[in-house]
């Protein structure tokens, strides 16, 4: 395992997870996962349905909370207390698989939503800034419309923006184009390529083996709740350790 | 038929592009859903005919042979002629002799401008707050100030009116005042029941708001109403009296909150578990996750449902009349007491049924025109 230092590693990292256990019940979901998630850093995590990917990321904003380990997050750690995570869920920014729009506000109004109630922002500012981020997932066109107007592809455009519009310093994608179709893919991938080549700290649950090459320093593999193996893309894809991320390439390359 | 066979047949055959007036239109309606065969045609004839006698009996008591006025006697209306055409024809004369009395009860007659006031007031607040572009935080003021207004004008006292006491007012603003702010103030209650219900880090609130639903859900109106005229001045300390109009209203409120609850539940469960938590991942409070996120859309569902309900205890308020309240139902039954009107109760009903149901009509109305607005911001 090569890559698991930070690029810089003078600066604390990003994303900090030690010793992180999580069950659900008696599901023993997170099994004594360590990640390290450096500055700018791209990070993919792939690994086989029930792995426990969208645990592990849900758990960087808390939206699960761990019940073992560390997890500190722009050096600030995740407890209960409320303080601690307001400051986090202010600096990450996520993407779901389905989107999760608010159908009832227009696309505009979507984006402004959090910056105008969580940062406080004055409306026309918000505004200005979402025409921003609009622009640059290119579809300024359709701000005001509904989100039940738009395409699969143009909605999670939107929910990027949105996120966006926080400016966050960590995005965590959850499979954002697994319930996207095929022509759809694309143009969300070319976003988020966008996006990684500002700088900007992703950790991508994703299966698009092409993206990952593309921009992630390093792929993470999950298997039963572990991080079974992590490093370069060429690294992961080109010679495999372990026998379990051996079967798990050979799967989704014979699924696609 | 796809578009290249209607491209083709469209030069050659114009006529079959039109359909015959014999295969659209009422005529095709009638033949296809009334008259398909033999049987359902001599059902459709047997049922218009029943439907025509009952119609025609109706308008020959109501209008025909209805009697409009009765000449004045010695001691007021004289209603022989009512009297005799019983069975027959309608008496309308009791509703212009009564219809002061219905709809205001006891209230001292030269008063009742006020309480006509105040169902104006009332009307003109629900047109009010039926306009979306009114839904601002000023509208609550308007409330307020209405109440007040309504507060003064039904009491007196104050303003150079004559002081009435509360057991002198009756009919239509009572109803209206029960409904009115029984609603009013049980919605709120209810949403905040419902939200309580699923607090998950709350457990007490939420056993609290589960005992309290079904508390009141488990025993009937009229036992909750009789509790608050009856029992519930037991327990206050001595020399303490609650008017009795507040009593039922309180009564009222609690029990159509409990009930509310409920169908905002639905709301909220219906909600994708997606929006709470793209609404937590940008960082909003939970305040704000619910009153931008969650209670816009949960609501929405449920107006169907939350408007069945408003009809129901609009209605319910009639039940008022147990405890003595004089609400629009009891000073019809009331007006007609009077030996000279006995028996007229088929023309009062009427009168009452007309009123009620151009509330719960508007209601109704209304609510299916806030789906439709707030359908079309959905999926257009
Ligand atoms: N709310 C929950 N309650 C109980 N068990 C859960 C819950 N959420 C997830 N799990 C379980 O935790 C495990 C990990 O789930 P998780 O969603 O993290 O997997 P995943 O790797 O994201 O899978 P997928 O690729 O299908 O999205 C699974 O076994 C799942 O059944
Ligand atoms: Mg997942």
């Amino acid at each position: 395992m090569s890559a698991t230092v930070p690029p810089s590693s003078d600066e604390p990292p990003a994303i900090l997870l030690e010793h992180v256990n999580k069950w659900y019940g008696s599901i023993h979901v997170l099994r004594d996962v360590n990640l390290s998630v450096g500055r700018s850093e791209r990070v993919v995590v792939c690994g086989p349905s029930g792995s426990g990917k969208s645990t592990m990321i849900r758990c960087i904003n808390r939206l699960e909370a761990h019940q073992e380990g560390r997890i500190v997050v722009d050096g600030t750690e995740l407890t209960d207390d409320l303080r601690s995570l307001d400051t986090i869920r202010r600096e990450v920014g996520m993407v779901f698989q389905n989107f999760n729009l608010f159908p009832h506000l227009t696309i505009l109004e979507n984006c402004t939503l959090a910056p105008i109630w969580v940062r406080k922002m004055p409306k026309a500012e918000a505004e200005a800034l979402a025409m921003d981020y609009l622009i640059r997932v290119r579809i300024p066109e359709q701000a005001n419309k509904y989100p039940g107007q738009l395409s699969g592809g143009q909605q999670q455009r939107v929910a990027i923006a949105r996120a966006l519009c926080m400016r966050p310093k960590i995005m965590l994608f959850d499979e954002p184009t697994s319930a996207l179709d095929p022509e759809m893919i694309k143009e969300v991938l070319d976003t988020m390529v966008g996006l990684a080549e500002t700088g900007m700290t992703m950790v991508c649950v994703t299966h698009e083996m092409g993206f990952a090459r593309q921009v992630a320093d390093r792929v993470v593999f999950m298997d039963r709740g572990e991080i079974v193996e992590s490093g370069t893309p060429a690294e992961m894809f080109g010679n495999p350790q372990t026998d379990r991320l051996k079967l798990f390439l050979s799967q989704i390359l014979r699924g696609h | 038929m796809g578009s290249s066979t209607t491209a083709a047949t469209a030069g050659a055959t114009p006529a079959r592009q039109r359909p015959s007036a014999a295969r659209i239109g009422p005529a095709a309606w009638l033949r296809a859903n009334l008259f398909g065969s033999w049987a359902s045609s001599a059902a459709t004839l047997v049922l218009l005919y029943l439907i025509l006698r009952a119609g025609w009996s109706f308008i020959d008591w109501a209008v025909i042979r209805a009697i409009w006025q009765v000449p004045a006697g010695a001691h007021g209306p004289d209603t022989t002629i009512c009297r005799q055409a019983q069975g027959i024809g309608a008496c309308w004369a009791v509703v212009g002799e009564k219809y002061r009395f219905i709809l205001f009860g006891f209230y001292p007659y030269a008063e009742q401008w006020r309480p006509a006031l105040v169902v104006a007031l009332f009307i003109a607040l629900f047109i009010v707050s039926g306009v979306r572009r009114f839904w601002r935080r000023e509208l609550a003021l308007l409330w307020i100030a209405t109440l007040v207004a309504i507060g003064v004008l039904m009491w007196g006292g104050v303003l150079g009116l004559s002081y009435v006491p509360q057991n002198q007012w009756g009919g239509l603003p009572i109803t209206l005042i029960l409904a009115t702010f029984g609603l009013a103030l049980a919605f709120p209650l209810a949403v905040a029941v419902a939200l309580g219900r699923r607090a998950t880090s709350l457990p007490a609130v939420r056993l609290l708001c589960v005992i309290y639903v079904e508390l009141i859900r488990g025993v009937p109106l009229i036992t909750l109403l009789f509790m608050a005229s009856v029992m519930f001045p037991l327990f206050l300390p001595q020399g303490v009296d609650i008017d009795k109009l507040l009593r039922a209203q309180v009564a009222f409120i609690l029990f159509a909150a409990a009930y509310l609850a409920e169908v905002v539940r639905g709301g909220l469960q219906a909600l994708p578990k997606g929006q709470s938590e793209a609404a937590d991942a940008l960082g909003l409070s939970y305040w704000q996750k619910t009153r931008l996120i969650i209670l816009p859309q949960a609501l929405r569902l449920v107006i169907p449902p939350l408007v069945n309900t408003f009809i129901g205890f609009f209605k319910d308020t009639s039940l008022v009349l147990i405890i003595g309240i004089f609400d629009l139902m009891k000073s019809g039954t009331v007006a007609i007491a009077e030996p000279a009107w006995q028996g007229l109760s088929s023309e009062i009903y009427i009168l009452l049924a007309v009123i009620y149901f151009a509330f719960c009509f508007s209601m109704s109305k209304y609510s299916r025109n806030l789906e439709r607005t707030f359908g079309r911001a959905r999926n257009r």
